[in-house]
C-alpha cells in the first residue's frame, strides 16, 4: 500500500507539473485577496507599485474568500484581506485567518473605534445607507423607523431583504431597539412596499424616476456613481429624478457599513502588505480613494468628493461594528421570519 | 464437467474481461473525483446543529420550495414545447429559411441566464424602450401617468429562462428525430398516419430518452440559477442556500439544504431512468433522416414563425440590447487590453474544460456500455450516476466543496497545484459538466445496436478497438453536441471560475461580473457581449459538424 501511496503520489507530481503553477512569493510583490472590485482601487494600487516598486497581485473574490483561505492554510498566498462589508471582515478574524499588526501610522490614521485594538482588522472608508427620495417631497429628519410609517405605503423600493447591505442595517437596528420591535418595523418597511425586493441599489433610483415608488434605501455611493456616469447614460437622468437624505437611529447616527482590511496570517510577503495598508491610509490615497467610489474617508480633515460633500458631514453611528455583526444572524432569520423577500 | 460451446458474443467479451474491468475502474476513479467534493460537503454539514430546520420549516421551505417548483415545472414545460416544437418541424418539413433556422434555434444557447434577465429588465422596465413607445403611441408622457403592471415574478422569470434553455431539448430531440425516429416516421405515413398523429402517436413516446437528457439540464440549470433570480425577485431554494451561507455565516447550515436538494434530485433523477430500464430504444433497422414534406402558403409561414420568434426573443433582442448599451460604453471608455486577455484565457479554458470532459465522459459512458453488453452494469451505473452529480449542485456549493479535497491534494503533492491554480478550475468546471458529457453520449449509445459490439468483438476487436472503430465514429453526433454545450457552457461559467481561479486570471464572465460589482450592468456589457459573441462561431461550427455527421451516420447499416 505505501509503495501504491507513493506511484500515485509521484505521478501526481507528474502531472502537476504539466500545469502552471501560481507563483511563490518573491521578494517585491504583495498578494491581494479583495471583494472590493479591484478596477475601483487599481489606480490606486498602481500608484503605490510606482512609488514603493511593489507589484500587486491581485483576486477578486465574491463570497467564499473565508473558505478559500482557510483551505488554502499554511499554502495561501494571500498577504492582505480586503472586504466590503463589516461581518466578512470580523468573520476572517474569528476564523483565525489574520495576524495583528502594530503600526503607528494606520492608528493615527484610524479613529479607535474602526480599528481592532489589538491590530486585527482596519476600516479603510465607510459606505452609509441613506434615503432615495422623490426629489419634490420634503423630508427633513427621516428616521429608519420612518421608513415603517403607513403614511408610505406603497411607496418603498428596496433590495432583497437578505442582501448584506440590508442585513447590516437591520443587525444595526436590532442592536439599538431589539428584536421585537425590529420585527414590527419590518413587517411595516414590507407592507409599504411598492413592488418585491429585488434588483441592486440603484434600482431604488430607477423606479423612483419611473413613478413606481418614492423612497427607498440605498448605499449613498452610488448617487456619485450614478451623478458621474458617462454622458448619455440614463444613470444621470435617475440620479436626478432623487434628492439623498441621511436617515438616522434615535440616537443620532446614520447606519454605515465598511470596506476594511486585515494581514493574512500566513502572509508570505508581510511587510509589503503592511506598507500597502499604510499607503492606502495616506492622505494622498484616502483622498483618491474616496473621489474614485464616492464613498467617505476614514481619515479626518480629507478632501470629498464634492457629490459626497454635498450630503453634509456625516455623523456615523457609535454603535461599535462588533455589536452590529454580532446581531446579523438573527437579522438574517428575521427577514426569513417576515417572509419580507417572499 | 459438460463441454459448453459459449454463444459466439459471450465468447467475443470473454476474450477481453480484463480490459473491460479497466474500463469499469476507470469509470469508478471518475466518480471518486466527484464523491470527494460530497464527502466534504457532507462533512461540513455534520458539523452544523439541525437547530437550522426548525426555522427552515416554519418560514422559509414552503414558500421557497413552491417557487422552485413553479419555476422548474413552468420552464420545464415551456422549454419542452419550444424545443420540441422546433426540432419537430425542423426534422419533418420543409419551409424557407429551414437550412439556417435549424442552427440558429441554438443561438440563445450563448447568452446566460444572468444577462437575459438584466436585458429585459431594462427593456420592459417602465424607462425603457418598450414602455416608453407604449407611453408615445398613447401620448402620455410620464411613467407617472401611465405604466404596465410590474414585472419582476414568478411568470417572467420562466418565460425568459425558458427562451434561454430550450435548446438542450431542441439538441436533444433533433438528434433523436434525424437519426433515429425516420423509419418509424415513414412506416406511420405509409399507413395514413396524418401528421399529428405521427407525431403523438410514435414519435413522442419514443422521445423519452432524450426529452429526459434535455430537459434534465434545463431543470438543473434552472434550479442552480442565481443572477435571474435575484434581478426577477424570485425565492427559490438555491437562494435559501446562498442566503444561509453568505449573510447568516452559516456554510454548515448551507451544507444540509444543498444536500437535502442534491438528493431529490438524485431520487427523481434516479427514478426517470429506472422508469425507462425495460424499454429499447436502438434502431435495429437502417436509420436515416425521414424525407422532409414540402410545406406551402399560410402553413411554411407558420412553420417559420414558430422556428423564428423563439430566436428573436431568446437571441436577437438580447443582443440588440447588449450591442446598443457596449456601443455607448464603447464610446465613453474604449477597449481595454484586459478585457481581450480575459476573452484569450476564457476561450482556453472552455477548450480544456471540453476536451477533459468529453473525456471523462467517455470513459464513464463507455463503461457503462461494457457493463451492459456483459449484464453486470451495476458498477458502471453507480460510477455514471455519482459522475452527473456535479450540475446538480448549484456552482457555488461544488466550488465551496472542492477547495478541501484540492488542499489535501496540494498537501499530498507537496506544492500549490490545485486549489488557486488553473488545474483546480479545469476540474472543478469539468466535474459540473461532467452529466453533459454523459448524459449526451449515453443517449448516443443508446441508438448504437449492442449487436454492433457483439459482431466487433466476435471479430476479435477488444473494448478499445470497438470504441475507436465503430462507436467513435457513430457518436459523432453526440460528440459534437456535447462539446459545444460544454464550451459554451464553461465561457458562461462564473460561480467557480469566481472562486477558484489563481491571482489574476480573469475570465470574461469574472471581468463581467467585477464591472457589475462596481457599478451596474450595463458597465459590464461589452464583456456580455464578449460572452455571447464568442459562443457563436462554437456554436455553428459544432452545429454543423453533429448535423452533417448525423446524417451521414446515420446511413450506417448493420
Amino acid at each position: 500500500m505505501n509503495t501504491f501511496c507513493k506511484w500515485v503520489q509521484s505521478a501526481l507530481v507528474v502531472a502537476s507539473l504539466l500545469w502552471p503553477v501560481v507563483g511563490s512569493a518573491q521578494a517585491a510583490t504583495v498578494n491581494l485577496y479583495t471583494t472590493r472590485e479591484p478596477g475601483l482601487i487599481q489606480p490606486l494600487l498602481d500608484e503605490f507599485t510606482r512609488q514603493e516598486g511593489i507589484a500587486v497581485q491581485t483576486v477578486f473574490l465574491s463570497a467564499g474568500m473565508l473558505e478559500r483561505v482557510q483551505a488554502e492554510g499554511a499554502r495561501s498566498p494571500a498577504d492582505l484581506l480586503m472586504t466590503v462589508d463589516s461581518g466578512n471582515l470580523l468573520d476572517l478574524v474569528s476564523a483565525g485567518l489574520t495576524q495583528p499588526v502594530s503600526s503607528p501610522i494606520l492608528n493615527a490614521a484610524i479613529p479607535s473605534h474602526l480599528r481592532d485594538p489589538a491590530g486585527h482588522w482596519f476600516v479603510l472608508s465607510l459606505r452609509d445607507r441613506v434615503l432615495y427620495a422623490e426629489k419634490s417631497l420634503t423630508i427633513k429628519d427621516f428616521r429608519y423607523s420612518d421608513l415603517a410609517d403607513p403614511a408610505w405605503r406603497g411607496k418603498v423600493c428596496i433590495r432583497p431583504g437578505q442582501h448584506p447591505y440590508n442585513i447590516s442595517l437591520i443587525a444595526a437596528m436590532i442592536a439599538h431597539r431589539g428584536e421585537a420591535e425590529t420585527e414590527a418595523w419590518l413587517r411595516g418597511v414590507k407592507a409599504n412596499l411598492a413592488r418585491k425586493p429585488a434588483g441592486g441599489d440603484r434600482d431604488v433610483a430607477r423606479d423612483i424616476l419611473a413613478g413606481i415608488c418614492d423612497l427607498g434605501l440605498a448605499n449613498a455611493y452610488y448617487v456619485g456613481q450614478m451623478r458621474n456616469a458617462p454622458e448619455g447614460d440614463p444613470q444621470r437622468e435617475w440620479a436626478q429624478a432623487i434628492q439623498v437624505v441621511r436617515p438616522q437611529f434615535s440616537n443620532g447616527g446614520t447606519h454605515v457599513n465598511i470596506s476594511g482590511a486585515a494581514v493574512a496570517k500566513h502572509a508570505p510577503n508581510r511587510a509589503n502588505a503592511v506598507k500597502l495598508l499604510e499607503y492606502l491610509l495616506s492622505d494622498g490615497a484616502q483622498s483618491a480613494y474616496a473621489k474614485v467610489n464616492f464613498e467617505y474617508p476614514v481619515k479626518a480633515g480629507v478632501e470629498l468628493h464634492p457629490v459626497v460633500a454635498s450630503m453634509g458631514p456625516l455623523s456615523a453611528d457609535p454603535l461599535p461594528l462588533a455589536q452590529i455583526v454580532a446581531q446579523r444572524k438573527a437579522a438574517s432569520l428575521l427577514v426569513d421570519k417576515v417572509g419580507f423577500d417572499q | 464437467m459438460t463441454a459448453r460451446t459459449p454463444l459466439p458474443w459471450r465468447a467475443g467479451a470473454a476474450l477481453t474481461p480484463r480490459s473491460a474491468t479497466v474500463w469499469t475502474w476507470g469509470a469508478l476513479l471518475v466518480a471518486a473525483l466527484m464523491v470527494l467534493p460530497l464527502l466534504s460537503l457532507a462533512w461540513t454539514a455534520a458539523t452544523g446543529s439541525a437547530e437550522l430546520w426548525a426555522h427552515l420549516f416554519a418560514h422559509v421551505l414552503l414558500p421557497a420550495t413552491q417557487s422552485t417548483l413553479l419555476l422548474l415545472g413552468g420552464v420545464g414545460l415551456l422549454a419542452c414545447l419550444i424545443g420540441t416544437a422546433c426540432a419537430w418541424l425542423i426534422a419533418t418539413y420543409n419551409f424557407p429559411a429551414r437550412g439556417l433556422l435549424q442552427w440558429a434555434l441554438l443561438l440563445p444557447l450563448a447568452v446566460p441566464t444572468y444577462i437575459i434577465a438584466y436585458a429585459y429588465l431594462d427593456l420592459l422596465h417602465p424607462l425603457g424602450p418598450f414602455q416608453s413607445g407604449l407611453r408615445w403611441a398613447l401620448g402620455y408622457d410620464s411613467p407617472r401617468q401611465f405604466r404596465l403592471p410590474d414585472f419582476r415574478h414568478l411568470g417572467t422569470c420562466i418565460l425568459l429562462l425558458s427562451l434561454v434553455l430550450y435548446p438542450y431539448v431542441y439538441l436533444s430531440v433533433r438528434a433523436m428525430l434525424v437519426t433515429q425516429a425516420a423509419s418509424l416516421i415513414e412506416a406511420a405515413r405509409s399507413l395514413g398516419s396524418g401528421s399529428l398523429d405521427v407525431f403523438f402517436r410514435v414519435i413522442l413516446p419514443l422521445l423519452r430518452p432524450a426529452l429526459a437528457v434535455g430537459v434534465a439540464l434545463v431543470l438543473l440549470e434552472c434550479l442552480n440559477d442565481i443572477g435571474a433570480s435575484e434581478f426577477l425577485g424570485v425565492k427559490t431554494l438555491t437562494v435559501t442556500i446562498y442566503n444561509t451561507w453568505v449573510t447568516r455565516s452559516d456554510l454548515p447550515g448551507a451544507a444540509q439544504i444543498a444536500l437535502a436538494v442534491l438528493t431529490v434530485v438524485f431520487l427523481v433523477l434516479s427514478l426517470e431512468a429506472f422508469g425507462r430500464r425495460q424499454r429499447r430504444y436502438a434502431a435495429g433497422q437502417r436509420a436515416q433522416a425521414p424525407s422532409r414534406i414540402d410545406l406551402r402558403g399560410w402553413r411554411a409561414g407558420l412553420a417559420c414563425l414558430c422556428c423564428v420568434l423563439p430566436i428573436v426573443f431568446g437571441f436577437v433582442l438580447p443582443l440588440l440590447y447588449l450591442l446598443t448599451v457596449s456601443a455607448r460604453r464603447w464610446r465613453a471608455e474604449g477597449l481595454s487590453p484586459q478585457l481581450l486577455e480575459s476573452a484569450a484565457n476564457t476561450l482556453i479554458l472552455g477548450l480544456t474544460v471540453t476536451a477533459l470532459t468529453v473525456l471523462l465522459g467517455l470513459v464513464v459512458t463507455y463503461a457503462l456500455r461494457l457493463g451492459q453488453l456483459r449484464r453486470r452494469p451495476l458498477l458502471a451505473q453507480i460510477a455514471q450516476r455519482v459522475g452527473s452529480l456535479g450540475y446538480a449542485l448549484p456552482g457555488t456549493v461544488l466550488a465551496i466543496a472542492l477547495l478541501v479535497p484540492m488542499a489535501a491534494m496540494d498537501e499530498f503533492v507537496g506544492r500549490t497545484w490545485l486549489l488557486g491554480g488553473l488545474a483546480g478550475l479545469v476540474l472543478a468546471c469539468s466535474l459540473r459538466f461532467l452529466t453533459i458529457a454523459s448524459g449526451n453520449l449515453d443517449a448516443g449509445f443508446a441508438r448504437v445496436p449492442q449487436n454492433l459490439d457483439q459482431a466487433a468483438r466476435s471479430l476479435g476487436a477488444g473494448p478499445g478497438g470497438t470504441l475507436m472503430r465503430i462507436h467513435l465514429p457513430l457518436l459523432r453526433p453526440a460528440l459534437a453536441a456535447a462539446a459545444m454545450l460544454i464550451l459554451i457552457d464553461t465561457m458562461k461559467e462564473l460561480p467557480a471560475s469566481l472562486l477558484l481561479r489563481p491571482l489574476g486570471f480573469e475570465t470574461l464572465a469574472t471581468w463581467l461580473y467585477a464591472d457589475a460589482s462596481r457599478g451596474s450592468y450595463e458597465e459590464g456589457a461589452l464583456a456580455a457581449l464578449m460572452i455571447v459573441l464568442i459562443g457563436i462561431p462554437g456554436i455553428v461550427i459544432l452545429a454543423k459538424l453533429g448535423l452533417r455527421s448525423a446524417v451521414r451516420s446515420g446511413g450506417v447499416s448493420p
